[in-house]
């Protein structure tokens, strides 16, 4: 699996209130979700953001409730994949479990500045910054999530292991 | 070597003898539970796995209680969802608006939720029933979904870190809700990441079953996998009316290896305000200056249980809610909404001149009844001050325990029940 895109950078502990805000959890619908993403972090972002572009973040990304929404919005508003120094349990769940690609590399967070171009290798866990000709390892993805993406996400994983 | 009380419970439920922090294991689950945001997702996931039936119709929990009463069609499309899958799958444990409360205030008092147990549900502050001594996580809603399906779900071990709370005697005014705030104070909203935080310690044992679960519901604001707090005579006389079918109660060893130990001495902390924007932003009420009000809200699934409203009430007692400030009481289940009613506390509250209502998440996540406006400022017993939790994105949320927040009410600014005489 790999990406390519443009960077937008966040900062410190975004909570995933900060990224789809509760008033919209009255809906599930991904496109509707969308348009709303990361709204209380950066109102225009919903605008702003293209197809493939890579979310940046420093600690503890999407902290607070355990709302699916979120990686969903993210997901269904184009973002490729989420890079951050590391990311909240239960977000970091979730955002295998429906299929978002997330890397944890404190490095490339440094290292890339907001508008970067930047490719993605997910299988080899290497993230280049095209922009500035540099390029960071990211902490290996367990070989248990890994089982998880290889099915398909985790409703596939069971829908299998209970028919089997 | 000695295992903590999260390994136990995780080996316990996975069948295994021991377990290390960094296993991954498969673990049976006694509840699955889900409210009205999360569900319907999982719901729509369920379906694609193919099976016909949730693994166990009593274990499978369903609480519409985050934005019900429906505050809008979409609302009620949402809990309508809920509400037919419960009927087609013959639920035991659905429960209606009416019956309905805070599912962590509801879950341990309709004794669902037991020592012991290993559970999950699909709302971050599932974590609260780890004051009973249960090992009790949040999840997403896909996991849920494959939850209902398996009775299973995977976990990592984690490693725990014990925190030890001395200190016979708290001061007055300070509660289990300052306990957690002064804790996530010291350690940061990830000082405990992927972590169990195992609360333990002479302040801890003196702690009410209320104070307890205040403590544990706050373990994920910290970034916590789970809180957890042993079972003793006050969980057991808790327990002992409520519970209808047998339960385990699970003990650190001696030996069991920590990956840190903390220890506070708690005898003269004072009451805690956490500042916007960040659970982690606290300071003692004495150093909180002037911060003008517009709101105060009391209750949630942090503090919406009897003795919160005592509390509250006391403070409140011959006063009056300040002309410029909307007081809002949420009692958390509709035994709470009796037992405050029939002890005379919904005399006070409305004699001060507050709100009363039904049991509802609500305000605490911006949902309804209590909406803030931008440039408006609450004090809330809730649990999260994030950005635009309550509200505008230019609102602002400052936590309290209730009767910080009772007497933020009646002076207009955040203020301690002290200076209301």
């Amino acid at each position: 699996m790999e990406f390519k895109g443009r960077t937008w950078k966040f900062g410190a502990d975004v909570d995933t209130d900060a990224i789809i805000p509760a008033r919209y959890l009255n809906t599930t619908d991904p496109a509707e979700l969308a348009a709303h993403c990361m709204e209380d972090a950066d109102p225009d972002f919903p605008n702003k953001v293209k197809s493939g572009d890579i979310i940046i973040a420093e600690k503890n990304f999407g902290c607070g409730s355990s709302r699916e929404h979120a990686p969903i919005c993210i997901k269904a508003a184009g973002v490729s994949c989420v890079i951050a120094k590391s990311f909240a349990r239960i977000f970091y769940r979730n955002s295998f479990n429906i299929g978002l690609p997330i890397l944890e590399s404190p490095e490339a967070v440094d290292g890339i500045d907001e508008g970067d171009e930047v490719r993605v290798d997910v299988d080899n866990g290497i993230i280049y910054n095209l922009t500035k000709g540099t390029s960071f390892k990211s902490t290996a993805i367990p070989p248990f999530m890994q089982e998880l993406i290889d099915a398909g996400g985790l409703i596939n994983f069971v829908r299998r292991r209970l028919n089997s | 070597m000695g295992m903590t009380i999260t390994e136990k419970i995780l080996a316990a439920h996975a069948g295994k003898a021991s377990v290390a922090p960094g296993e991954l294991i498969n673990c049976k689950l006694d509840v699955v539970l889900g409210n009205d945001i999360t569900a319907p997702v999982a719901i729509k996931e369920f379906e694609k796995i193919g099976v016909p039936e949730v693994y166990d119709k009593e274990k499978v929990v369903l609480v519409p209680d985050h934005f019900t009463p429906n505050k809008d069609i979409k609302s009620a499309e949402q809990a309508k969802i809920l509400r037919d899958f419960a009927k087609k799958q013959g639920l035991t444990n659905y429960f209606e608006v009416g019956k309905m409360g805070i599912e962590h205030c509801l879950l341990p008092e309709q004794g669902i939720v037991l020592p012991g147990d290993c559970i999950i549900g699909a709302d971050s502050h599932t974590c609260t029933y780890g004051a009973l001594g249960a090992f009790s996580t949040g999840v997403g809603s896909t996991d849920m979904a494959a939850a209902m399906a398996s009775g299973e779900v995977w976990f990592k071990v984690p490693e725990s870190i014990k925190f030890v709370y001395n200190g016979e005697q708290l001061n007055e005014w300070v509660s289990g809700k300052d306990l957690i705030l002064y804790t996530i104070g010291d350690i940061g909203v990830d000082g405990a990441l992927y972590e169990a935080m195992e609360f333990t310690g002479p302040a801890i044992r003196n702690l009410s079953m209320d104070g307890r679960f205040s403590m544990a519901n706050m373990a994920i604001e910290a970034g916590g996998k789970n809180g957890i707090i042993e079972a003793d005579q006050t969980t057991i006389d808790y327990v002992e009316a409520r519970a209808k079918r047998p339960y385990k109660v699970y003990k650190s060893d001696e030996d069991a290896k920590y990956e840190r130990v903390i220890e506070y001495d708690v005898a003269d902390i004072e009451p805690q305000v956490a500042f916007p924007h960040l659970p982690e932003n606290t300071k003692g009420i004495s150093e909180v200056g002037t911060v003008e009000i517009d709101q105060s809200v009391i209750g949630s699934c942090t503090n919406g249980r009897i003795e919160d409203l005592r509390i509250a009430a006391k403070v409140l007692k011959g006063h009056e809610v300040h002309p410029d400030v909307r007081l809002v009481v949420f009692p958390g289940t509709q035994q709470i909404y009796k037992q405050a009613m029939l002890e005379g506390l919904f005399e006070v509250f409305v004699d001060a001149g507050a709100a009363i209502s039904t049991p509802t998440c609500g305000p605490c996540l911006g949902g309804h009844m209590g909406i803030l406006a931008k440039g408006e400022r609450a004090i809330a017993t809730t649990n999260r001050n994030f950005v635009g939790r309550m509200g505008s994105p230019e609102s602002e949320v400052y936590l309290s325990n209730p009767a910080v927040a009772a007497a933020s009410a009646i002076l207009g600014r955040i203020a301690s029940p002290e200076e209301v005489e």
